[in-house]
């Protein structure tokens, strides 16, 4: 139970308080780019779940196993944006051979992942915040969430602003960049329930 | 001998002003957002930043001539991530505190789409005075709007600058703005402002389109799902 109840924090505050993009800034490239229209931002919004799932789970065990056993931990960069470059390529290779269907939808975005900031934070964070393994995976999952939840809305938000007319200075991303202001406010307003959520 | 001088200068100012890494070609959104809260992060994130693309631009130059064009862009990765890492050891051993205030935005500075950018786009192409005198004027050009958001954003939202208190602005902060919605708020303020006070001049170059992205040639190909109104248009 108490595992449970600390893994439901982790959970929601990756999603909801820290969120990746609105609140950490991790991912604003694909979040401001591929936010056109709602089923693009799903498409990437999975690929990333899915690819921060995967880098979590091999990254975790080399950086306790390898790096500090050899007290290598200073490499942690290098080695973990190599391994993220390798699994997605990987990733996308293994797709378009057994499942082609899913890599028409997703293949598409594995690429443009590898520079994602999101997932080299997201493997970052999981080490200097000490988690153990179970809690990585479900924080680096929580984090994918996060972002989808993210991209949806803002998806959703966008098409509704397609046809106003704005300023022409506020033309483009500037007035983007308001609404995804707004978007975020509306993420502060989640600060504090999950602390509580237990009492 | 004049004409290098001028050359030199002009590349060191097509990176500050007419190709500003963050106000036109809006690369690099990522730590512009998030350091930005105060102006000393700011400022290292910055300089951080200036000191790994200068390196990284200089050795990719060296070097792109021996890489085989298939792997460049995962050659170039890890040459930056090696040069993060220097600026990150250097770091946490002298300057402990901003190494702290940094955190993982440090580590990311390796998958700065401006760094990668430039080794794409301009180093993989050009000699090595050339690539170092580009990595400086984007540097800089990047450290100077990042210091601008920050005064910014510290001066009106906390009423201070550079941690020492401004006294009106002690009664007057505006907290929103320190806070991350008040990031995009003031990036969006401060694009508009460039744009209204140029007349739209840089307007068409300020894109976020797929041609922008370093990584487009690499996934090419691929950008089925990506309709051709999304690769040529804005945003």
């Amino acid at each position: 139970m108490e595992l449970f109840k600390s893994l439901t924090v982790i959970l929601l505050g990756s999603i909801l308080i820290n969120n990746y993009v609105l609140s950490r800034f991790l991912g604003i490239c694909p979040f401001l780019g591929v936010s056109k229209k709602t089923d693009q931002a799903v498409g990437m919004g999975v690929s990333v779940i899915f690819v921060m799932f995967l880098a979590t789970a091999v990254t975790w065990p080399i950086q306790t196993y390898v790096l500090s056993e050899f007290g290598l931990e200073y490499l942690e960069t290098v080695v973990f944006i190599l391994v993220i470059a390798t699994l997605v390529q990987l990733a996308e290779i293994t797709m378009k051979k057994y499942m082609p269907t899913l890599h028409k939808s997703l293949g598409v975005y594995l690429p443009l992942i590898t520079t994602n900031c999101a997932i080299l934070g997201v493997t970052i964070n999981n080490i200097s915040d000490g988690y153990n393994f179970i809690e990585s995976i479900v924080n680096s999952l929580g984090a994918g969430l996060g972002f989808l939840l993210a991209m949806v809305l803002f998806s959703s938000v966008r098409s509704k602003m397609e046809g106003t007319n704005v300023p022409k200075a506020l033309k483009g991303l500037p007035v983007t960049l308001f609404a995804a202001s707004i978007i975020s406010l509306a993420f502060v307003g989640f600060s504090g329930i999950v602390d509580n959520l237990w009492g | 001998m004049q004409k290098t001088e001028k050359n030199a200068l002009s590349l060191l100012l097509n990176g500050i002003i007419f190709e500003n890494p963050v106000f036109v070609l809006v690369l690099g959104t990522c730590p512009t957002l998030a350091v930005t809260s105060s102006v000393k992060g700011a400022l290292g994130m910055g300089i951080a930043a200036l000191a790994v693309l200068v390196c990284s631009n200089t050795v990719v130059s060296l070097l792109h001539k021996l890489i085989p064009d298939e792997v460049r862009i995962p050659c170039y990765i890890i040459i930056i991530a090696a040069f993060v890492t220097v600026v990150q050891m250097i770091m946490q051993a002298f300057m402990p505190e901003l190494y702290a205030l940094l955190g993982v935005y440090l580590a990311l500075i390796t998958v700065n789409c401006i760094i990668l950018g430039r080794a794409e786009m301009f180093a993989g192409k050009n000699g090595i005075i050339e690539s170092a005198l580009d990595g400086l004027g984007m540097g800089l050009g990047f450290t100077l709007a990042l210091t601008l958001m920050g005064t910014v954003r510290e001066v009106f939202g906390n009423g201070s600058f550079l941690g020492m208190p401004i006294g009106v602005l002690q009664n007057y902060k505006i907290s929103f703005l320190v806070s991350p919605p008040g990031g995009f708020f003031v990036f969006g303020a401060l694009i508009a402002i460039v744009t209204a006070l140029t007349n739209g001049a840089v307007n068409g170059k300020r894109r976020l389109t797929c041609k922008a992205c370093p990584m487009s040639k690499m996934c090419g190909a691929s950008g089925e799902g990506i309709t051709e109104e999304d690769k040529n248009g804005a945003i």
